[in-house]
């Protein structure tokens, strides 16, 4: 596995820091549409050339870099909003904890029973501290389509460590996925329609509203 | 091919696959009307060929078994149909079939548009789902049954959700009915432990002692209990079958509730040994029930109300006859076994004709009125004759009087107590007064809603201009109506059925003792009896003939202009009663104080209360949330807060295993 590949982890975990550092919502989606396309052409990189391969990378660029990023852009686009104001925590404060997630990642990663041949990679730790970062996004934001960001993040996470597999991933698994991944966006986007219709805002802090007392 | 099919055990599962399947043309069809119509004439000729089908089985004494090629979780998944089995299908089948006729005309597609297709579906999958219950040999598929029972009914229950009280109802349902199956659950995990599999346990074969006998059968007792309304699991019962559609409220009383009892007779199956106290504490839950029901049931203004405390009488009746079978096997009393388990499965089965019965009555009367309140009605035999009628013979039937059907079940039950029980214990001698007084308050019961609903004059306006029931709702009275008196008239055909069950359960009681056989004479009886009645009629008739008679207001007590409140009310039939029990069934009575010398005119408030819901359950589960109140507080609907949680549990997580 080449050092190209280890180099394109790298562009990801420092695109999840650029992500936690903007209030700019665009700016984040393409943020989170390049990691996506970085990453689709991660398994073309480390494994031996098949059909399958390419139909994942092709799958995951186009759903991720393409159709993801084009669904929210325009979301962004009705709902007119452009950044997040008053996130739950600061962004330099969030920026730290996303660093420290990171470091805590590569420590952690150390220590997971891994198989031999996996042992050392710079995958594990690049999965769980992309993984880190989408849940930080998710709990510390308060747009319904940072939410969506802090999604798309974690299923990277996921992916990346999918990619130890990817062999012997069947091609149904990884339809199966992506399916699961765009269905969700589109629920949350049906979601947040609602949200902004109801609320006339995205702020998913208001929707405290709706607990039963 | 065809030998297959036209073998019963095949039509049985294969119909009931045709009735969930109605269910499901019927929430799909459009129009609605059309729908309806397509899943009644899906359902009830497949209920009418599954009922057919299950006598036979009953009456031929067929086992059969088949496994299902679906792998679940939980081991093979096996269904079985065996005499208990055929004998609990009955009860589905034969609802089934009248329900779905009566639904036709109650619950028609063209008044309710929005909530028939539910309605159908629901009353379709409901069935379906009793009688994958009763054919369940793995514990894990009968509690996915369960399940789908007990949401069926749910949501048949819910089905007017607009009424807040009926949003109530449904919690109370849906809570008690999940607290049953979480019982239900461990007590199936619990015989997985001993057995080593999902499977049911062969007959007899389940070899438990100690804590954990003890405990398998406390948490059977519970889980099934809560379902059939032994008291004290029975507080959703009332206000359950009270807010639930009429031929809704006739599924679940009439059949669903016998689901309950169905649990404990196989339960019971499995045990070879049953120490003496399981079968006394069934008595004195039955007896309890019996006795407790029908007192709440006197002091009743909801006519549904009413029937709903009636139906814990009967399960009160049902679970004294169980206990009584297993007395006498704890004390090898073949007579007192045959005697209890006979009574106790005639009963299931009367009660699941005159009950139904009774409830599509009740619906043709709040169709008429539009009200549930007895003290608003009155004077409807007048128009409502042959209901009336029909109405009437479910009544007689369930106070237990000859020579109707509900007389046949606890005549045997009569002499258990009396002839045979005081060899073995001599206590339970006391069972014949306990029985007697139920019989008696249910005639109180019964005389005072007949009375109030049908005779007299009309106490509201709504009641004023009722109308007879469309043929529809009437055919499926009808026919219950005439099986009561069959039942009662020739109750050997209705024992006949029951005798395989007897042979499948306890062989040795058959063989060690023999039915009176004053039980042969009912025939002779019940003839003499309706023999009489007609003479006395004619008398009076004849005497009428000859002297004037003068119409007017019933209960005018010879005032020269009588007016409908001087009736007597419901409330008022029943006041001696409810003034004897005030300690058990408490009512919030409110009445003005009369003053001076003309009074003014005040409101009188009478709403009896559930007890033991209220004043027992209420305050623990009040108690229960502010011990609670910090798991509420960590529900507070900050979304970012719920991640958090999951993002902790996932770390934990995965620390831990590491």
């Amino acid at each position: 596995m080449g050092s190209l590949a280890d180099q394109f982890l790298v562009l990801s975990l420092l695109i999840n820091f650029i992500v936690l550092g903007t209030s700019r919502l665009g700016f984040a989606v393409r943020a989170v549409a390049i990691q996506g396309v970085v990453l689709g052409f991660l398994p073309a990189l480390i494994h031996p050339f098949s059909w399958h391969i390419v139909l994942i990378v092709i799958l995951m660029i186009c759903a991720k870099g393409i159709i993801i990023p084009w669904l929210i852009t325009n979301a962004i686009r009705k709902a007119e909003i452009k950044r997040e104001v008053e996130p739950f925590i600061g962004y330099i404060p969030t920026l730290v904890l996303g660093a420290v997630c990171t470091v805590l990642a590569f420590v952690f990663a150390k220590k997971l029973p891994m198989a031999a041949e996996h042992q050392g990679l710079l995958f594990v730790p690049a999965s769980i501290a992309t993984l880190m970062t989408g849940f930080l996004v998710l709990t510390t934001r308060r747009k319904a389509i940072s939410q969506v960001i802090g999604y798309l993040l974690m299923e990277n996470g996921i992916f990346i460590f999918g990619l130890l597999l990817a062999e012997a991933m069947p091609v149904m698994v990884e339809a199966g996925a992506v399916l699961d991944l765009l269905v969700a966006i589109f629920v949350m986007g049906i979601i947040m329609n609602h949200i902004s219709r109801e609320f006339s805002s995205l702020d998913t802090s208001r929707l405290t509203m709706l607990k039963e007392e | 091919m065809s030998s297959s099919i036209l073998n019963p055990a095949s039509a049985i599962i294969a119909t009931t696959a045709l009735i969930a399947f109605s269910g499901l043309a019927g929430l799909l069809i459009r129009p609605a009307t059309f729908g309806q119509k397509f899943a009644a004439a899906i359902g009830i000729p497949a209920s009418a060929v599954g009922f057919c089908s299950a006598v036979l089985m009953l009456v031929r004494q067929q086992h059969a078994g088949y496994v299902i090629d679906w792998s679940l979780p939980f081991g093979v998944c096996e269904i079985g149909l065996d005499p208990l089995s055929s004998f609990f299908l009955l009860p589905v089948f034969l609802v089934t079939f009248c329900g779905t006729l009566y639904g036709l005309g109650y619950w028609p597609a063209t008044h309710h548009r929005t909530t028939a297709p539910g309605m159908t579906f629901f009353y379709g999958l409901l069935p379906a789902a009793m009688a994958m219950v009763v054919m369940a040999r793995n514990g894990a598929l009968l509690l996915i049954a369960w399940e789908i029972m007990a949401l069926s009914a749910f949501f048949l229950l819910i089905m007017e959700h607009s009424d807040h009280e009926v949003r109530k109802a449904g919690t109370v349902y849906l809570l008690t009915t999940h607290t049953g199956t979480a019982a239900l659950i461990v007590l199936f995990s619990l015989l997985h432990a001993t057995t080593g599999s999902f499977l049911f346990p062969v007959q007899g074969s389940l070899v438990v002692t100690g804590q954990t006998a003890t405990l398998i059968f406390l948490l059977a007792l519970f889980g099934f209990g809560a379902k059939a309304g032994i008291m004290p699991m029975h507080f959703w019962l009332p206000s359950a079958h009270a807010n639930a559609p009429s031929h809704a409220s006739a599924m679940m009383s009439g059949v669903m509730l016998k689901m309950g009892i169905y649990g404990i007779l196989r339960f019971l199956t499995f045990c070879p040994h049953k120490p003496l106290w399981w079968g006394g504490l069934l008595i004195v839950a039955g007896i309890l029930s019996a006795l407790l029901g029908i007192c709440f049931a006197a002091v009743q203004t909801d006519i549904k109300r009413l029937l709903a405390y009636s139906s814990i009488e009967n399960i009160g009746i049902i679970t004294t006859g169980m206990g009584m079978t297993m007395i006498g096997e704890a004390t090898a009393t073949p007579s007192l076994i045959l005697l209890g388990l006979s009574g106790a499965l005639l009963h299931v089965l009367n009660h699941s004709l005159f009950k139904p019965l009774l409830f599509f009555g009740a619906g043709g009367i709040i169709h008429n009125t539009g009200t549930r309140i007895v003290s608003r009605m009155g004077g409807l035999a007048r128009e409502m004759r042959t209901s009336a009628l029909f109405f009437f013979v479910g009544a007689v039937a369930i106070c237990g009087l000859p020579p109707l059907n509900g007389f046949a079940g606890e005549f045997l039950l009569y002499i258990g107590f009396f002839r045979e029980a005081h060899a073995p214990i001599p206590v339970m001698v006391l069972g014949v007064p306990a029985l007697a007084l139920v019989g008696g308050m249910a005639t109180i019961a019964f005389v005072k809603l007949y009375g109030t609903v049908y005779l007299g004059t009309p106490r509201s306006r709504e009641a004023a201009h009722p109308h007879e029931l469309s043929l529809g709702m009437l055919i499926p009275m009808g026919l219950l109506a005439f099986l009561c008196i069959v039942g009662g008239l020739v109750p050997t055909l209705f024992l006949a059925l029951v005798q395989p069950v007897i042979a499948m359960l306890v062989p040795s009681a058959l063989s060690g003792a023999k039915l009176p056989a004053s039980i042969n004479l009912f025939p002779l009886f019940g003839a003499g009896l309706m023999a009489a009645a007609g003479i006395v009629w004619l008398l009076i008739k004849k005497n009428l003939n000859v002297r004037k008679v003068a119409a007017d207001s019933t209960w005018g007590c010879g005032y020269r202009a009588p007016t409908p409140r001087m009736q007597y009310t419901g409330a008022a039939f029943s006041e001696f009663w409810a003034g004897l029990t005030r300690g058990l069934s408490r009512c919030l009575t409110q009445k003005p104080t009369p003053e001076g010398i003309a009074p003014k005119a005040g409101p009188f408030i009478y709403t009896p209360e559930e007890t033991i819901l209220e004043r027992i359950i209420n305050p623990l589960l009040e108690v229960a949330g502010i011990g609670c109140a910090f798991v509420r507080r960590l529900q507070h609907g900050q979304l970012h807060i719920y991640m958090l949680y999951i993002f902790i549990t996932l770390t934990l997580l995965i620390t831990w295993v590491r």
